[in-house]
């Protein structure tokens, strides 16, 4: 019933525009060759259909409501020198297009796909290769970014932008994006209120997903797998991440999850598999982390002692070379009801959990921290009776960093 | 040569020692997959048996088995034998026996259980350490006249090679903090057959924690092919040398 | 056939071997008799290449035996102690040593292995055997490959008369077949009837080298035991 309402409101609106509103073909084959000119001649509503084939027609500028859509994947060619789509006009929709080989600049962010100052954009099923920046968008809001394959190729980091940007944007929702091979990722820089989900983003030079400054924003069901440095958040509050995947994260600076300055955040239901370090936390506060996987990381979380407030519960820790990290002995978080498989205490009253402490920082883990070679004898035997007595007697390790309640067997998740 | 091998593996493989290692080693392995909730962490704990235990018992078991075999390898001497062949055939014998014991006691159950690289890798590095303290044995007891003397710094040199110098290794580090001692941990390395082991079996076992840090350091070395080549090059020398000295001194020695 | 040239060979301060020269030659039964740690033992290493001399040489068969190997298989030796690996059976050791030693040229003599009668004990593992009988394996394997020297250190240690025996009879046949056969022994009274020349050595060096006829007439005694005891009085 409800959607019968809506669908009769959206049609009671739309209807007298469409009445109006006409399809240009523009492209190969039709009397229109150039697509600005069809854009030029459109008016609001209008939808300009443009024929397959390869046009190098330079920047192109969208500034009416219009639908500019691809067939077949019409390719812009930007010939390394210019920003193919400039859309500067509230509801556009950029629809079905290659875009490829836009200019660089060090100068300016010149991007695929570049959103000014509007609303209610629409990018949607293109495929973007090797432009400096994928799409950008500089104070957007409520714009849909969907279903689009980012690529770029650049080898270093400065000849690359970010395949997803948003800077100072609000109500976002990026989702069902591809972005392989950009600086970061996505990034988003004072971006709020967004939706960023469902996106598989992977083997970008630098952060898979870099944000700073953006507030409350919802992250889930996202893939980031292989990125240089992983995912980086920074000096932001009021973030959710949810069921994504954090994998092969690899490197001396690379996290699964790099948490900087952040609070007032939930992370749940996330899978941290081979990082380096699976959560890295520096300066964050007021954070829960619930239901999370950390599985084959080398470090599963690295908390620095300027981390207040976390809690962590119910997370499964399997197979980490180390659980936990840190780097001073003043402890002002919470750790409850996790399932840690170094876990060797015992279940007399059989409530499944567990009757002593768990202590996820190992000696060892303390003195690599401090001196990396030693990690050379890490599982020595020699290190190993380290490890031993320091379990019998906490000397190194800080003495709070525990979990009082760990559980005996996995959590189902 | 081969006359005389196969005579003495089938005589080391009917030794109640030998026997009673493979048993443990099946047991242990055996137990630790079966009891451990994962596979991985059975490997895990059978990371010291393999770091340990086969050094122990093949550096001792076959310092016994020489100074034992006195009267036979002089028997062996008055006959028109080479004495190179005499001592490579025992080495030999020894080698092939203690690896097949190794490989029925822990590769089987590796195989079976966690045939991944690293249970892999295990299962060669615990060959090399089988034949490699096989080798130093056989050094120890041909400089050595003395049984009980002979049995006693075999035993210092396992302690040595297991424990000291790991904690020597250890406080070296410490007291040079302050330098970046990366590469030459790598070349450290090299002067342990057991560390190297170790290091092979951890480049295999905590991947992603050796990303970081100094890991990248012996990732980028031993991770390569010319390193595991390299590293495997350097055990075979463990193995080679102490056999090639023994030998220079078992060829002019008086029986 | 076996000849030393002043071979001298000292263990740390110890002079083992004092310029010991002897000449052994075929057909003969040497005794080779002296105190204990007189250097008999060692005289016996050093003809089978386990020793090397610091000094002198040995000939075997006009060859010089350093850095050879093959002249050993006209050798027969048997130890004073013989210790075989523990989980081998008779059987084995007999196999192995058939294996290493096989020729054409050769015709294997198992006489003296149905003399003892090892044969039913083919199976059975030499760490389950007395001293007797690993003596019985040893004297065994020492004629098996009928070799024209017979070395044998203390061979009727450990027998019983019975198989002491046996084994004399076996080195007199042997003799008579023109071999030349080194005993080294304590009980000097078992050897009369066997022994054509005496080797007697003392500190390592040799006293002396003679015709068991020749000893007889110096001494006046009929007896091998009343001649070198009069020797040693002397």
């Amino acid at each position: 019933m409800n959607r019968l309402i809506i669908l009769y409101f959206v049609l009671a609106i739309t209807i007298p525009a469409q009445a109006f509103a006409k399809i240009i073909k523009v492209g190969k084959g039709q009397t229109i060759a150039v697509i600005q000119q069809g854009i030029d001649m459109a008016v609001t509503g209008d939808t300009i259909l443009v024929s397959e084939g390869i046009y190098r027609q330079g920047n192109i500028v969208i500034n009416k409501s219009i639908v500019l859509k691809g067939v077949n994947h019409p390719v812009l060619d930007g010939e390394k020198n210019y920003e193919l789509l400039s859309v500067k006009s509230p509801n556009v929709t950029v629809d079905g297009f290659l875009i490829r080989n836009s200019g660089h600049s060090s100068m300016t962010d010149i991007a695929g796909i570049k959103i000014y100052n509007t609303h209610h954009v629409t990018v949607i099923n293109n495929i973007l290769e090797d432009n400096f920046f994928g799409i950008y968008a500089q104070q957007g809001t409520h714009c849909v970014i969907q279903n689009n394959q980012v690529t770029a190729y650049a080898k270093a980091t400065q000849l690359s932008g970010n395949g997803i940007h948003c800077w100072k944007s609000d109500s976002m929702h990026i989702s069902g994006n591809s972005i392989t091979g950009h600086r970061d990722g996505i990034y988003l820089e004072f971006a709020t209120h967004s939706l960023i989900e469902k996106n598989t983003v992977q083997k970008n030079n630098r952060y898979g997903l870099h944000f700073m400054f953006s507030h409350n924003n919802t992250y889930t069901n996202n893939v980031f797998r292989n990125n240089g440095a992983g995912v980086a958040v920074m000096y932001t509050r009021n973030v959710t991440m949810k069921n994504n995947r954090f994998e092969d994260n690899w490197g001396d600076a690379a996290y699964g999850l790099l948490l900087k300055e952040i609070s007032d955040s939930d992370i749940e239901g996330n899978y941290f598999e081979k990082n380096t370090s699976g959560i890295y936390m520096d300066g964050s506060s007021r954070i829960e982390m619930r239901k999370n996987v950390f599985k084959d990381n080398g470090w599963a979380i690295k908390m620095q002692a300027s981390c207040m407030d976390i809690k962590l519960e119910k997370n499964n820790f399997i197979n980490n070379t180390f659980d936990m990290g840190t780097n001073g002995s003043l402890v002002l978080n919470t750790f409850k009801n996790n399932y840690w498989d170094k876990y060797e205490g015992y279940d007399l009253n059989k409530d499944k959990i567990g009757d002593i402490p768990y202590r996820p920082v190992s000696m060892y883990s303390m003195i690599i921290e401090q001196m990396p070679p030693a990690m050379m004898l890490f599982r020595s035997f020699i290190t190993t009776l380290l490890d031993k007595t320091e379990k019998l007697l906490p000397s190194l390790t800080p003495e709070n960093l525990k979990d009082d309640y760990p559980l005996m067997k996995p959590l189902a998740l | 040569m081969i006359k005389i091998i196969k005579y003495v593996i089938a005589d080391i493989l009917r030794n109640k020692i030998v026997i009673a290692y493979t048993a443990f080693l099946l047991l242990m392995s055996l137990s630790v997959f079966n009891l451990e909730d994962n596979s991985s962490k059975g490997l895990l704990s059978l990371l010291n048996i393999i770091l340990l235990i086969v050094p122990l018992v093949s550096i001792v078991f076959s310092t016994i088995y020489i100074y034992n075999s006195s009267e036979f390898i002089e028997l062996l001497v008055s006959q028109p034998l080479k004495r190179k062949t005499i001592w490579l055939s025992l080495f030999s014998g020894l080698a092939a026996s203690l690896s097949l014991s190794f490989f029925i006691g822990a590769g089987i159950p590796i195989l079976l259980y966690q045939a991944s690289p690293t249970g892999i890798m295990m299962l060669i590095t615990g060959l090399f350490l089988s034949v490699i303290f096989v080798s130093i044995a056989i050094l120890a007891s041909v400089t050595t006249r003395d049984k009980a003397k002979g049995i006693g710094k075999v035993i210092l040199l396992w302690l040595y090679f297991s424990i000291l110098f790991d904690g020597l290794v250890l406080f070296l580090l410490f007291q040079f903090a302050d330098y970046p001692l990366e590469k030459a941990m790598v070349a450290v390395s090299a002067f342990n057959p057991i560390d190297l082991s170790r290091i092979l079996i951890l480049l295999q076992m905590d991947v992603s924690a050796l990303m970081g840090y100094t890991g990248a350091i012996f990732r980028n070395f031993f991770g390569t092919q010319a390193g595991v080549i390299l590293a495997i090059c350097v055990l075979l020398l463990w193995m080679i040398a102490p056999l090639w000295l023994s030998l220079r001194r078992f060829t002019t020695k008086d029986l | 056939m076996i000849i030393t040239s002043n071979v001298s060979k000292k263990f740390g301060k110890l002079k083992a071997l004092d310029n010991v020269s002897v000449k052994c030659d075929k057909g003969e039964c040497i005794a080779l008799i002296g105190p204990n740690g007189s250097g008999k033992t060692t005289l016996v290493k050093t003809i089978l290449g386990m020793v090397v001399p610091d000094s002198g040489f040995i000939t075997f068969n006009g060859k010089n035996i350093l850095h050879d190997w093959e002249y050993r298989k006209d050798i027969g030796y048997m130890p004073q102690i013989g210790r075989y690996p523990d989980n081998m059976t008779i059987g084995q050791v007999l196999d192995m040593m058939r294996d290493i030693r096989h020729s054409k040229n050769i015709t294997p003599d198992d006489e003296l292995i149905e003399a003892f009668g090892l044969n039913t004990l083919m199976q059975k593992r030499m760490s389950t055997l007395s001293g007797g009988t690993r003596q019985k394996v040893s004297a065994s394997l020492a004629f098996l490959f009928n070799p024209s020297v017979l070395i044998l250190d203390e061979p009727t240690a450990g027998l019983d008369p019975l198989a002491s025996g046996i084994l004399k009879e076996k080195i007199i046949a042997e003799k008579e077949k023109g071999k030349l056969i080194l005993i080294t022994s304590h009980v000097l009274s078992e050897l009369d009837d066997l022994i054509t020349q005496v080797i007697y050595m003392q500190e390592g060096k040799l006293r002396f080298h003679k015709n068991i006829e020749a000893l007889r007439a110096d001494t006046g005694q009929t007896q091998l035991t009343r001649a070198i005891a009069s020797i040693m009085t002397n």
